[in-house]
């Protein structure tokens, strides 16, 4: 039993034990024992991925448990990342679970959330660890079966059950197209296995159309645009460590079916594959952030910066095959691992602003950030968690969004190597909408953690919260103080990931050559820097001007009142819509947003108003032109065809007596 | 290794030394052009000296973000003024920070300003957070695609590199590649740092302010940290314009001499910078705020042109 | 290119304040010496008018126009108390301004001074006994020194200004600091 193998099993044992135990156990104990399963098994998850990174080494394990071609599973460079990328985000969302899940106590659906919780990590620990087609979507579709009864947990609630439908729906259209083109993809062997996938050979038009396909099908699990609709709908109703594992993990198997399939199975193809990639993910990213800028449902603002954070990733992702197939293998390496980091940092600050956000709602029962704030003196310690977050995920440096971004960066400047007029023309503006994306996402967590932490508190809810319990503290400082460290220490990220994916598809088998200096410098393209020096220096410079301000200025503060008034109230506050108002104007061909202003007056004076009521609603584009224009045909074609099975026993028969003569004379025919 | 934190230092002390000095110039410009005597060019050194003297009062609704915003907007400040190429350069601190960096420390700075603005709960703050970090958005575009023409030139984003370059390719300089990202990056400075015609530094109508609303609950020793923050900024940028677009007067090697003679050139630099803004600042108008996102998108279609032409004449 | 050419065609307008009528200003309390001296070469003004009628703001704005600069005695105007040092009251106290004018006296960190500009701010001026009258300035903050006139003169202000942090040019040349 090879030390891997052994960490594989703790990990399955881990989970199945913390399923079995929420069902067999109620209360505190089931809560307790279902965390524990859970984090057993992903710290065990995450030491198999961090040894098999480590040392290099590949776990191979098959036996016939599956019909037709067995279960078969390896981990090479990329499975361990994703492995060690699960692990993290499952190991905090278990903790912090303990405390969450507290209010599901006595009811049913703490059963539900326990069990699928352990089965939805099973099954992402094996998904990536799937060495054939069966096990792939067998793995797959477990996957967002338990994501989509974990969402259904909390039903009670307005809005859940279409959520999950929305859900379920998009991840089987995906699903489907996935079928497909593992099935083009295994070309006719019986076993499916990846290893013969890599070797066949198929036609450029038929490798064509599984990327296609694979596109397609990873997409929809990813949120890529205009696939994405369900995600700003089914993450924000789930419970938050759910939520936290759904957008940190979940949607990144999109990420690790796309390379597979592509770089891996394929081998990379023609440079307009990587082209639809960067340019979705550019879209993505941009219109992800655009429409979080107009939301004031806090976990509805993630969900969409989780679409903007897929963006790019896909644009490093895409960059890197657009590069493989012009023939620049370190810059394509360079794009891969530029989206593979950006992968694990957005698991660890997503999952910490998940995790924040749903501090805030156990302690305010309330998500809509109009009826927060003043939480910063309420409950300090998630002030400071969100606080990093939102650092992170608007790529400041010296945290880890900035170190991820700046390799994107990197990798797109480095488009200035080749000299086709498509990729010169095409790079400045992806480097543009990057960079717009990143501004805006700043705007938007100012906005975020502003309205929702600083000044007053706008509602009795806000007033009365209190900080949450400790394993809910513990599961938050986990991922800040893994957003630090990932931030801090690129120089020994990158080289890790670059050896990951040697060997990977067409790329070279030797690591490419990165900088192991304290500066992070990437050989043959461009730029050096170090955020540790940086941070050293910023902290340096900043305690130098606080001690020197001591001892030179003067010392006196008085407190005093907001802006000298008589008395300050929640409503003299900035709000969240007039917050995010001037870029609602500057993007208003894009929101097309609609104002509904209703005012109610004094019955005996039109001189005093009584109340304003004020809605605004921004145009849903792809529901409107994409998605309700193909269910209103899909739901005339169903009622057309509901002609046809229209109860009558008469028709049935003669549909019997047609088919059987129609056969008979076909058999006669073709003999 | 010394040699280098030395001429390190003494670039940060001497942008410490000389920034409030540019902002005085800027406004007795301004003053000589409006007809008047105005305030002497350092009359900054004496506001600043008299703010470290003053009392703090502080909203009793302000939590300690309040009180850190100052500090972590000076020192991100203070530390783009040390690796930004103002006396030397190659410089050691060259390879802790590049031209991204640059502009996500600056980033940084305005993220913590605008959530100080919130803090205290007033909606002046509140504006001008909502302001700053909107233009601060739509400013993003626009510098990461120049700083792509400047790299795509000098085969690096890091400043020194593209300083080197310049100085090696004295035709560069005058490439339409240069001049369209001087003239994007020029319009950006107006707008990072807070100048007419995008924001008024001087305008007391709260309805018109964006960096002034932000700062409006600060007093003392913090108003001080913030008010030398921004003329930090402002000379940050003219560096940016004068050392990469001119880098002649850097001095290559550590010898007094050469450091003399590119503090004096730097002078000089900063001196023409401060009369083009003063000038530019008493002929146009403020701009309404909703038509700031015309004016950057100008900005963003220059630095645009300004790649794709090192492109097109390579 | 009209404007720059009428700008260098015009010069410097500034004139060099004179000494003015002695009684116009009147000391109320002595300044410390230690605020004089920090405040002496950089002043920060924030205007309040607690119920004028605006002429006397009208007065006030000729001060930062070329005429008489008052820049470049280091004065400069700001848009909120807490930047300021020396606060210019302008107005009777109305009963609605009273509570703002004591707020706005409390967020004006120490050391500061108080400058009341108007017979207005001194005696309630021609609305004196009004019911919409709380008093004259001091009767609601302490002040420093009042300017007298029904507008002062922008010079008489300026002269005001200057008397509080004890920085009256004693010649009549063209440099201002002493």
């Amino acid at each position: 039993m090879t030390p891997e193998l052994l960490l594989l099993a703790v990990s399955v044992a881990g989970y199945t034990g913390g399923a079995l135990a929420a069902l067999a156990f109620r209360g505190v104990a089931a809560r307790a024992l279902v965390a524990a399963g859970a984090l057993g098994g992903s710290l065990a998850t995450l030491a198999l991925g961090a040894w098999c990174l480590a040392t290099g080494t590949t776990l191979a394990f098959a036996a016939p448990w599956l019909p037709l071609t067995g279960l078969a599973l390896r981990a090479d460079g990329l499975s361990a990342f994703f492995l060690t990328v699960v692990g993290l985000a499952a190991a905090a969302a278990s903790i912090y679970g303990f405390g969450y899940s507290a209010h599901h106590d006595g009811r049913d659906s703490l059963r539900l959330l326990g069990a699928m919780f352990n089965v939805l990590l099973l099954s992402l620990t094996v998904q990536v660890l799937a060495d054939n087609a069966l096990t792939f979507l067998v793995t797959w579709e477990v996957m967002s079966l338990s994501a989509y009864f974990l969402v259904l947990v909390e039903h009670d609630q307005p809005g859940t059950v279409r959520a999950a439908n929305w859900y379920l729906a998009v991840s089987h259209a995906g699903f489907a197209a996935l079928i497909a083109a593992f099935l083009v993809l295994a070309a006719g062997d019986m076993t499916g296995s990846f290893a013969a996938m890599r070797s066949v050979g198929l036609t450029p038009g038929t490798r064509d159309l599984v990327f296609l396909l694979a596109l397609v099908g990873f997409g929809t699990k990813a949120g890529v645009i205009p696939l994405h609709v369900w995600l700003p709908m089914a993450h924000p109703v789930a419970p938050s460590h759910v939520s936290a594992v759904l957008s940190g993990v979940v949607i990144k198997m999109g990420v690790y079916g796309l390379m597979r399939v592509a770089l891996d199975l394929l081998g990379g193809g023609p440079a307009w594959w990587g082209g639809i990639v960067l340019g979705l993910g550019a879209v993505s990213a941009l219109l992800g952030v655009l429409y979080a800028l107009m939301e004031h449902d806090l976990k509805r603002l993630l969900a969409y910066h989780s679409v903007e954070n897929m963006g790019i990733i896909l644009l490093g992702v895409g960059a890197g095959l657009m590069f493989q197939s012009y023939g620049l293998p370190a810059l394509a390496t360079l794009g891969f691992v530029a989206g593979l980091y950006h992968t694990l940092n957005h698991a660890c600050f997503k999952g910490l602003l998940f995790l924040g956000a749903g501090s805030v709602l156990y302690a305010t029962r309330t998500r809509n950030m109009e009826d927060l704030g003043g939480l910063i003196t309420r409950m300090p310690r998630t002030a400071v968690c969100f606080l990093v977050g939102a650092a992170a995920i608007s790529a400041l440096p010296p945290l880890n969004g900035f170190a991820s971004e700046w390799l994107v960066f990197q990798t797109l400047m480095g488009g200035a190597l080749v000299p086709r007029p498509e990729v010169a023309i095409g790079m400045p503006i992806a480097v543009a909408m990057l960079a717009l994306t990143s501004g805006l996402a700043v705007a938007c967590f100012v906005k975020a953690f502003g309205i929702t932490f600083l000044a007053l508190p706008r509602s009795t809810e806000a007033a009365r919260a209190r900080e949450v319990p400790a394993s809910m503290q513990v599961g938050m400082l986990v991922l800040v103080g893994m957003c630090v460290a990932l931030g801090l220490t690129p120089f020994l990220v990158v080289p890790v990931l670059s050896r990951a994916l040697t060997g990977l598809g067409r790329l070279p088998m030797t690591p490419i050559g990165f900088s192991l200096h304290l500066p992070l410098s990437v050989a043959g393209v461009t730029g050096e820097m170090s955020p540790l020096l940086l941070a050293v220096g910023v902290a340096l410079l900043g305690v130098l001007t606080a001690i020197v301000l001591r001892l030179l200025a003067d010392r006196r503060l008085r407190v005093g009142d907001t802006c000298g008034r008589i008395g300050q109230t929640p409503r003299m506050e900035y709000t969240a819509t007039a917050f995010a108002e001037p870029l609602r104007r500057v993007f208003a061909e894009l929101y097309r947003p609609t104002e509904d202003l209703s005012i109610d007056f004094h019955p005996k004076s039109k001189y005093f108003v009584r109340t304003i009521a004020y809605r605004s609603e921004v145009q849903p584009w792809f529901e409107r032109l994409l998605y309700t224009p193909f269910l209103s045909a899909l739901r005339g074609a169903a009622a057309g065809v509901r002609q046809v099975q229209a109860g009558s026993l008469h028709l049935y028969l003669a549909y019997m007596t047609i088919t059987l003569l129609a056969l008979l004379v076909v058999a006669r025919w073709s003999r | 290794m010394t040699v280098d934190v030395m001429m390190a230092a003494a670039q940060g002390l001497l942008a410490l030394a000389l920034a409030p000095a540019v902002v005085g110039l800027v406004r007795w410009l301004k003053a000589r052009l409006q007809n008047r005597r105005g305030a002497p060019p350092w009359q900054p050194y004496r506001e600043l000296r008299k703010l470290f003297q003053k009392e703090v009062v502080v909203s009793r609704h302000a939590s300690w973000l309040f009180h850190l915003a100052p500090f972590v907007v000076f020192a991100s400040t203070l530390a783009v003024a040390v690796i930004v190429p103002v006396l030397a350069v190659p410089l050691l601190v060259d390879r802790i920070g590049d031209l991204l960096v640059v502009v996500y420390l600056l980033l940084l700075g305005t993220f913590f300003l605008a959530l100080a603005g919130l803090d205290p709960g007033s909606a002046f703050g509140g504006m001008g957070a909502s302001r700053g970090v909107t233009v601060a958005a739509l400013a993003e575009p626009t510098l990461a695609v120049a700083i792509f023409a400047l790299a795509r030139s000098a085969g690096s984003t890091n400043l020194g590199e593209i300083a080197a370059r310049t100085i090696a390719d004295p035709l560069s300089a005058v490439s339409p590649g240069h001049l369209l990202a001087f003239a994007a990056l020029f319009i950006v400075m107006l707008a990072e740092t807070g100048r007419l015609p995008i924001d008024n530094p001087a305008t007391h109508l709260e309805l018109t302010m964006i960096h002034e609303a932000m700062v409006l609950e600060y007093s003392g020793r913090y108003l001080a940290l913030i008010e030398w923050a921004a003329a930090l900024k402002l000379l940050v940028f003219f560096a940016l314009l004068g050392n990469l677009f001119v880098p002649w007067g850097l001095a290559r090697a550590f010898t007094l001499e050469a450091v003399m003679t590119a503090a004096g050139v730097f002078a000089v630099k900063v001196g023409v910078l401060a009369v083009a803004v003063a000038v530019l600042e008493t002929r146009v108008a403020k701009l309404r705020l909703f038509r700031v996102p015309e004016l950057l998108t100008a900005s963003f279609v220059l630095a645009l042109l300004a790649v794709t032409s090192s492109f097109l004449l390579r | 290119m009209l404007l720059f050419l009428k700008i260098l065609k015009v010069g410097v307008v500034t004139e060099p304040l004179a000494a003015g009528e002695p009684d116009v200003i009147e000391v109320a309390r002595e300044v410390e010496t230690k605020a004089r001296r920090l405040l002496g070469r950089a002043v920060a003004i924030r205007e309040v008018d607690a119920g004028s009628c605006n002429g006397c703001e009208i007065e006030i704005t000729g001060l930062t126009g070329p005429v008489y600069d008052s820049e470049r005695f280091g004065i400069h105007f700001v848009a909120s108390p807490r930047h300021a040092d020396l606060l210019l009251v302008t107005g009777p106290v109305t009963r609605n301004m009273e509570i703002p004018l004591r707020k706005t006296y409390e967020a004006t960190p120490d050391p500061k001074v108080v400058v009341a500009v108007g017979d207005c701010a001194r005696t309630c001026g021609v609305f004196r006994g009004s019911y919409a009258i709380v008093g004259s300035v001091d009767a609601v903050i302490p002040v420093d020194v009042f300017v007298s006139g029904c507008p002062p003169e922008p010079a008489d202000i300026l002269r005001g200004i200057l008397t509080a942090l004890d920085r009256l040019p004693t010649r009549t040349g063209r440099r201002d600091d002493p």
